[in-house]
């Protein structure tokens, strides 16, 4: 009995204490305020860090601290050199790359052409299952490292001239290749990342080792942070800020609350719950810049009842965007009247022109001769937050073509693609774009091209593809730019898809940093934030 | 006592086994395109899909291929691999870094609940119908009925930004007072509840005859309540916080991402949503172990709070 006793009333309050113990001992990482030279900036657990294999924001935003880009963009969106001294070419299709002299990685190598040459290999070879392969698909031999047993490990149109120089050859005359080197999947790796000839280290991308102007401090750790410092060795302008922490959220609501608290420094997207009140919040470190994101609703070509053009045209005049962005997004989306996106060079307002304008009277009176269908179905994927825009496009297409319209949720995108290449009956469904580099291109091909890689409605039109084509094969940008407008207005007669808003960067900053500025790729200036003294 | 524990162990492995059949047969019919779901709205390249499948076995469909697929998963879970998520990350690293921050947040949640709620409890029992029993009857209500989707925010912005007595958030490598405010919001809806079940079994048991024999006996009002009431009130307690520490640690989904602590709740909540069956069955096979020992726990104190209760 007594035993019993005294056990009963040690265990409880042992395994409390135990408890507690276990508790105080966790250490002091995460919740405190950042030091004063360090600035945090909010990410998602990036799902890569290898340049080749980061394709989504939040490891882009990590590896652009790393690694310097060949080229960057200038404030017209147009190529500047950055790593790289020059990219020059005469036919368009034989790239002469250059690289500025005195560039290192982070562990003291020296950045030389064949750390370039080694990165793209790996890049394009198939059964490294790298996301950013298809960057490289334009360059000669790109074919030879595909499918499960592929011919070669190196492509043919890679050939190294000197240290500092090499050459890179397209299967075709591209003129937006300089464009497309911004991208990350352009930048080099160091013999330190590879294990052998061709093969990566497993634990490089715990601790990428860049030529950038940050470099890792320890390693990755998951769902945590990633923390890099400031390279003193990089040849061009330093950073401001001495490190930089990424520090990883699961929900952009509890990176708000961060923000809020001073906590945070830097919140490169305000969650949309808080956009009514984070104006309020913030004062003037609640900022907005363009980006490049275009939101639209598809047409299934294989839906006869979309068939007529005027059908379309006749849907797309049915819905006042600037209502929509205003009242659901509160102005943190602008109403799309074009194709392509405003940040691109060769944009213009209003390609759609009648089509793009809210007009019920005459949406309905075209959407009534050319026959419409009695009721249509608008899909979306439910795990977007789509659910709130589409139920307003709905009602207001109901009220103003007299038709019964309604919205319909796909749990995932994964599924709502499926039903599309089943040829299920999904109606009109919504579809968005980030682009990778800013060329018309970029939009024009991926999304209206008959094999585009997101053309999942099937538009397709010969004279469209060949404007497209003769664009990307076009001398001088001017041209090129002047056909893919040609091809533009096409879409602006066939109407295969409705533009609706094109997104920005909205984003918040804590009153301890200065000069946080945003790209159109959503990731925050690196060499630009610093910490308010 | 022995031999009892060891059947109930041996009992263990074979719920063990049957849960991650069932679990592991779910996440397979339920699988739509776990690629397509990884790279969110971006289209998927031939190279990638091809390397993917491959890797992970995703082209074996159908009966055949559901068991060829869990028996490979068995088969390196018996060697002590869980596997790899689809970003390549090892499972068996995710529940390391994931189960110690869970841990943690459910014993403050339940000591939380245990100091409070019991203590409360027995005074609200003792006083029944009293100022205090009222006003803590209204307040569980209240708790009761707020959910933690509501509370968990609530909390957050009053208590972390507007007057800023805790962290907002708590991050991966939290110190005790940053798991605090989690804690309590976690622990509270168990608080509530122990709270109501302590009160009704005091007040219960005070009217019992041994009681009144103590009473009359004439033993002090004190040791009466600490030693025999409190003690036979204690056993539906100990019944509803073992099965509570399992919930605690699974259902902290949404309390875990409001407060950004990346624990289980978290890593269960990102597998279902990318589809990513081996990593919900590898936390799911971790949490029917934790509901299968707190369970043996409870069963055990059992004896301890009531000597008439033996197992053989």
């Amino acid at each position: 009995m007594r035993v019993r006793r005294l056990a009963a009333w040690t265990a409880l309050p042992l395994a409390v204490t135990l408890g507690l113990a276990a508790c105080g001992s966790g250490g002091d990482g995460g919740s405190g305020g950042s030091g004063s030279d360090t600035v945090s900036i909010q990410i998602a657990e990036p799902q890569h860090l290898v340049p080749t294999n980061t394709t989504e924001t939040s490891g882009s935003q990590v590896v652009s601290g790393l690694f310097s880009p060949l080229v960057d963009y200038d404030a017209q969106n147009k190529p500047v050199e950055v790593a790289a001294e020059s990219v020059t070419s005469t036919d368009n299709k034989a790239w002469t790359i250059k690289l500025k002299d005195g560039f290192t990685f982070h562990n003291g190598e020296k950045v030389t052409s064949d750390d370039y040459i080694n990165a793209w290999n790996y890049g394009a070879y198939a059964p490294n299952g790298q996301g950013g392969s298809y960057f490289f698909e334009k360059i000669a031999g790109y074919e030879d490292l595909q499918g499960e047993h592929p011919k070669a490990k190196t492509m043919s149109g890679l050939k190294k001239l000197d240290d500092l120089t090499f050459q890179v050859t397209l299967s075709a005359p591209y003129i937006d290749f300089k464009t497309m080197l911004g991208y990350n999947a352009f930048y080099p790796l160091p013999d330190a990342a590879f294990s052998a000839p061709g093969v990566l280290k497993s634990d490089y991308e715990q601790a990428p080792i860049g030529q950038g102007p940050f470099k890792m401090k320890g390693t990755w750790q998951h769902d945590s942070k990633i923390e890099v410092e400031r390279y003193d060795a990089y040849p061009l302008d330093k950073p401001k800020a001495k490190n930089i922490e990424f520090r990883i959220y699961q929900q952009l609501t509890a990176a708000y609350a961060d923000l809020l608290a001073d906590n945070l420094d830097v919140l490169p997207t305000i969650p949309t719950e808080s956009l009514s009140t984070a104006q309020t919040d913030l004062g003037d470190r609640y900022q907005t810049s363009p980006m490049s994101s275009f939101q639209f609703l598809a047409f299934p070509t294989f839906d006869k009842d979309f068939q007529n053009p005027d059908v379309r045209k006749a849907i797309s005049m049915a819905i006042d965007r600037d209502e929509i962005t205003k009242s659901i997004f509160k102005n943190s989306q602008q109403p799309a009247r074009s194709f392509v996106s405003p940040v691109l060079p060769g944009y213009r307002d209003n390609t759609a022109g009648a089509a793009g304008e809210f007009n019920p009277t005459e949406a309905k009176r075209l959407y009534q001769a050319a026959g419409g269908p009695a009721k249509i179905t608008i899909s979306y994927n439910g795990d977007g937050g789509h659910k709130d825009w589409v139920d307003a496009t709905a009602n207001q297409l109901k009220a103003n073509l007299g038709v019964e319209v309604v919205g319909s949720a796909e749990p995932k995108f994964a599924d709502l693609l499926n039903k599309v290449e089943k040829k299920q009956p999904v109606g009109m469904f919504r579809l968005g774009w980030v682009m990778d580099y800013p060329s018309m291109e970029d939009y024009l091909g991926p999304l209206y091209s008959t094999n585009g890689s997101s053309n999942y409605y099937g538009y397709s039109n010969k004279e469209f593809d060949r404007l497209v084509k003769e664009g990307s094969a076009a001398p001088t940008q001017e041209e090129a730019i002047k056909k893919y407008q040609q091809a533009e207005d096409i879409l602006a007669k066939d109407m295969p898809v409705i533009p609706l808003r094109f997104g920005e960067n909205v984003f918040g900053h804590s009153s301890k940093v200065k000069s946080v500025e945003m790209d159109l790729f959503q990731r925050v200036n690196l060499l630009k934030v610093e910490a308010a003294s | 006592m022995f031999r009892y524990i060891l059947r109930r162990l041996l009992q263990m492995v074979l719920a063990f086994f049957g849960t991650t059949l069932i679990v592991y047969a779910l996440m397979f019919a339920g699988q739509g395109d776990p690629i397509q779901a990884l790279a969110g709205e971006r289209p998927v390249t031939a190279a990638q899909r091809a390397y993917l499948t491959e890797k992970y076995h995703l082209d074996a469909t159908g009966v055949g291929g559901f068991f060829y697929r869990y028996f490979d998963y068995i088969r390196s879970l018996l060697q002590g691999d869980l596997g790899q998520s689809l970003t390549g990350r090892k499972i068996g690293e995710i529940l390391q870094q994931a189960w110690p921050v869970t841990v943690k947040l459910a014993l403050i949640a339940l000591a939380v609940a245990v100091i409070f709620g019991v203590t409360a409890g027995v005074i609200a029992g003792i006083r029944r119908a009293g100022i205090f029993d009222n006003s803590t009857l209204v307040l569980t209500l209240l708790v009761l009925g707020i959910p933690t989707i509501v509370l968990a925010p609530l909390a957050q912005f009053f208590l972390g930004v507007k007057w800023q007595l805790f962290p907002p958030t708590a991050g991966a490598e939290p110190d005790f007072y940053a798991l605090l405010l989690p804690g309590i919001v976690l622990g509270s809806l168990s608080l509530a509840t122990a709270l109501r079940l302590t009160r009704t079994s005091v007040a219960e048991n005070l009217r019992s005859d041994y009681v009144r024999t103590a009473r009359s006996k004439g033993l002090l009002k004190r040791r009466i309540v600490s030693v025999h009431v409190l003690r036979n009130s204690l056993i539906p307690v100990v019944t509803f916080l073992g099965v509570e520490l399992g919930n605690l640690m699974s259902g902290a989904i949404i309390t875990e991402g409001v407060f950004n602590i990346p624990g289980v709740g978290f890593n269960l909540f990102r597998g279902i949503r990318t589809e990513d069956g081996p990593l919900v069955v590898g936390i799911v096979s971790v949490l029917v172990v934790v509901y299968l020992v707190s369970n043996l726990v409870v069963d055990v104190l059992y004896a301890v709070l009531d000597p008439r209760i033996r197992y053989e």
